[in-house]
């Protein structure tokens, strides 16, 4: 018995890693600078397809198509930036998610044009499969390295954004544009910087998120509920809060599924209703 | 000049007219999924088509077959409603064919009924879906066909105590109904039936459940694509079949995707189904060989081709027997509801109470085959009624 529930208490933890991998690049995006982007997702999904077509096309090694992904979706994250997302800054909140909505049903489109309608299959390397007993649990492999990613990516993000003169730069960019301007900080080159380490992070999610979530051209819009559901119950632009709400979420989703398969799948939307009643602004949110 | 040139324009417009009439084409309008998240179904589907036409020419008693398509973007009611009237008003089609999920199967349906124009099933899998489409004939298959074979399989071959794990909405319903029936009337229990949300991205914690409770074998049903790959995934993740699990699946669930991403680990899995690549006749060479040629090799197909395939065979023959002439929607409709022939699968009857096509169950494992995976059937339970 507690066996088991240990067990659910370690996949728990590790679905809510991929969680936050994937909801974490949103965080960034809508809580640092405000542009509330649906087509996170997307970014997401093309993550996914890099690595699929770094692995299957060009024989690059999983592991190795990784920062691949990474660098690829941030570089588009650049371009788009760039391009398009930049003049909708100052439009409201109804036209940004038009506006994202919109990208997302072209990149669907587009991902369906090149690579097709199907999944795409993924194949990890032997040592990242199957299950390890440890400590009188069977726990999988994948989901441990996960747990491990989930470490060091929280490490290093708090790291950037609290003790980096760029993490300075961007917070101080978010808060007052104009006086950040002022003082020499180039705001445009600080929020081109910042989207593309959202969008980064988001190809690395959804590059490790294959082998769990699938990959196929719908999945932008499959998980969007996920990683809105991890963003506002975290509250925006907390990575702290989008951590912790990522496992509490993926811990009950998981527990809800074992335990009462019945209503499993609704037992993190009650979750979300409750909490959202106790912190409107999410669990480290910011105070309106 | 001005004048000229539009009398000329005239006589061009009128002899088109002339000609356009004279070969007036048979005219059928194919309903599937083009987009969307089911869009591999329609594309399974459009092929399936093609490759008869690519086989069997495009011509039949002098008329010319024409195949219209339209997109229905996935389990849309309404939108399999307002296509379905678009082909029968404006484009007067002599057919229907729908190749997609019941809901708009159903309401394209009643369109043809309406209309008199004979409606081909060739996707649609709930029970009885003909007693509700006065005008349609199924050539594909129902769940509860394939499934309760597999369960008498399980119970006769010493299974004694399995847990089921379905995709909660009708067709898994269903399924777990028809797979209780054939393995406990045969001597079997379950244990468990577990039900997991449509929506569902994550199978660990059913999976999960399943090894905790330790049954002989699992039986599994959930919608083909990325939910069938990630249950198998899981299945294996989890050491389920190292525990002394056996996984028992329906065939739908078990083509190229899952064996692209899972290998060699697949081989040894039993699964039940109407039609397998490995079928070993000449007519399945055939349907192989038209369904390489239209597709350029991209594409592996599967039962929902064979099912398209097997009506355009309909459509020919009742075109064929009445000489081209379709004017008689019902006269048709008795041809398409007394028809049988050797399908790519192997024979199908459909029987004419029921407009439901009575067809061979194969029992079938995943070996090497060809210098791939496939699905080899080793045993067949003949004339299975829907």
């Amino acid at each position: 018995m507690i066996g088991n529930f240990l067990g659910v208490l370690f996949d728990g933890i590790a679905y809510g890693s991929l969680l936050f991998l994937i909801g974490i690049g949103l965080s960034v995006t809508m809580g640092l600078m405000n542009f509330v982007n649906l087509a996170h997702g997307a970014f997401a999904a093309m993550g996914g397809y890099v690595c699929v077509t770094a692995m299957n096309q060009l024989g690059v090694p999983f592991l190795a198509t990784l920062p691949v992904a990474f660098i690829a979706t941030a570089l588009m994250g650049v371009v788009l930036e760039r391009t398009l997302y930049q003049r909708l800054y100052k439009a409201t909140p109804l036209d940004q998610v038009l506006f994202s909505i919109g990208l997302t049903f072209m990149a669907v489109a587009g991902m369906t044009y090149v690579w097709g309608p199907t999944q795409q299959p993924v194949r990890l390397p032997e040592f990242l499969t199957g299950q390890v007993h440890l400590l009188g649990l069977d726990l999988g492999v994948y989901r441990l390295f996960l747990i491990v990613i989930v470490v060091f990516v929280t490490a290093a993000l708090v790291y950037l954004v609290d003790r980096t003169r760029f993490g300075a730069q961007v917070r101080a960019s978010v808060d007052n544009q104009q006086a950040s301007a002022g003082l020499g900080i180039n705001v445009n080159r600080v929020f081109a910087l910042t989207f593309a380490l959202g969008s980064g992070l988001a190809g690395l999610g959804g590059g490790l998120g294959i082998d769990v979530l699938g990959l196929d051209p719908s999945f932008p819009f499959k998980y969007m509920v996920y990683f809105l559901l991890v963003v506002a119950v975290g509250g925006a632009g907390s990575i702290k809060g989008t951590l912790v709400a990522a496992l509490v979420l993926g811990i009950f989703d998981v527990a809800g599924k074992y335990y009462a398969p019945q209503i499993g799948a609704f037992v993190i939307y009650a979750l979300m209703v409750v909490l959202l009643v106790l912190f409107p602004a999410g669990l480290y949110g910011k105070k309106a | 000049m001005k004048q000229i040139r539009s009398l000329l324009l005239g006589v061009v417009a009128v002899g088109f007219a002339a000609l356009v009439h004279a070969a007036e084409p048979i005219k059928v309008g194919l309903l599937t999924p083009y987009s969307g998240p089911f869009a591999d179904m329609g594309r399974l589907i459009d092929a399936g088509v093609k490759a008869y036409v690519k086989a069997h020419g495009d011509t039949v008693a002098g008329r010319k077959i024409e195949v219209i398509t339209r997109d229905t973007t996935g389990p849309a009611p309404e939108v399999g409603k307002r296509l379905a009237q678009e082909l029968v008003v404006r484009d007067q089609v002599d057919f229907l064919m729908v190749g997609g999920f019941t809901p708009e199967t159903l309401t394209a349906g009643t369109v043809a009924s309406a209309a008199k124009k004979p409606l081909l099933v060739v996707n649609a899998s709930s029970s009885n879906i003909t007693d509700k489409i006065p005008y349609g004939v199924r050539y594909s298959f129902s769940f509860r066909q394939i499934t309760q074979p597999l369960g008498a399989w399980a119970a006769k071959n010493g299974i004694r105590r399995m847990m089921t794990l379905v995709s909660d909405y009708g067709p898994g319903i269903d399924c777990e109904n028809a797979f209780k029936d054939g393995f406990t009337s045969n001597g079997g229990t379950i244990v468990e039936s577990v039900r997991t949300p449509l929506k569902s991205p994550e199978f660990g914690p059913f999976i999960q459940k399943v090894k905790d409770a330790k049954p002989e074998a699992l039986f599994v049903w959930v919608p083909s694509g990325d939910q069938a790959l990630n249950v198998v995934k899981t299945y294996y993740e989890r050491g389920l079949d190292k525990a002394g699990i056996r996984l028992v699946i329906l065939g739908d669930d078990i083509d190229e995707p899952v064996f692209n991403a899972l290998g060699d680990k697949v081989k040894g899995l039993v699964t039940s189904l109407h039609y397998s690549t490995a079928h070993p006749t000449a007519e399945n060479k055939k349907f192989l060989k038209a369904f390489a040629e239209v597709t350029g090799n991209a594409i592996q197909p599967t039962f929902m081709s064979v099912a398209a395939y097997d009506g355009m065979a309909a459509i020919y023959e009742a075109v064929k027997r009445q000489n081209g002439d379709l004017a008689d929607g019902a006269k048709t409709l008795d041809i398409l509801a007394n028809l049988q022939f050797e399908s790519p699968r192997g024979k199908i009857v459909i029987d004419p109470k029921t407009r439901d096509v009575v067809q061979a169950v194969y029992i079938r494992r995943v070996e090497p085959h060809n210098g791939r995976l496939e699905n080899v059937e080793f045993e067949t339970i003949p004339d299975v009624k829907p």
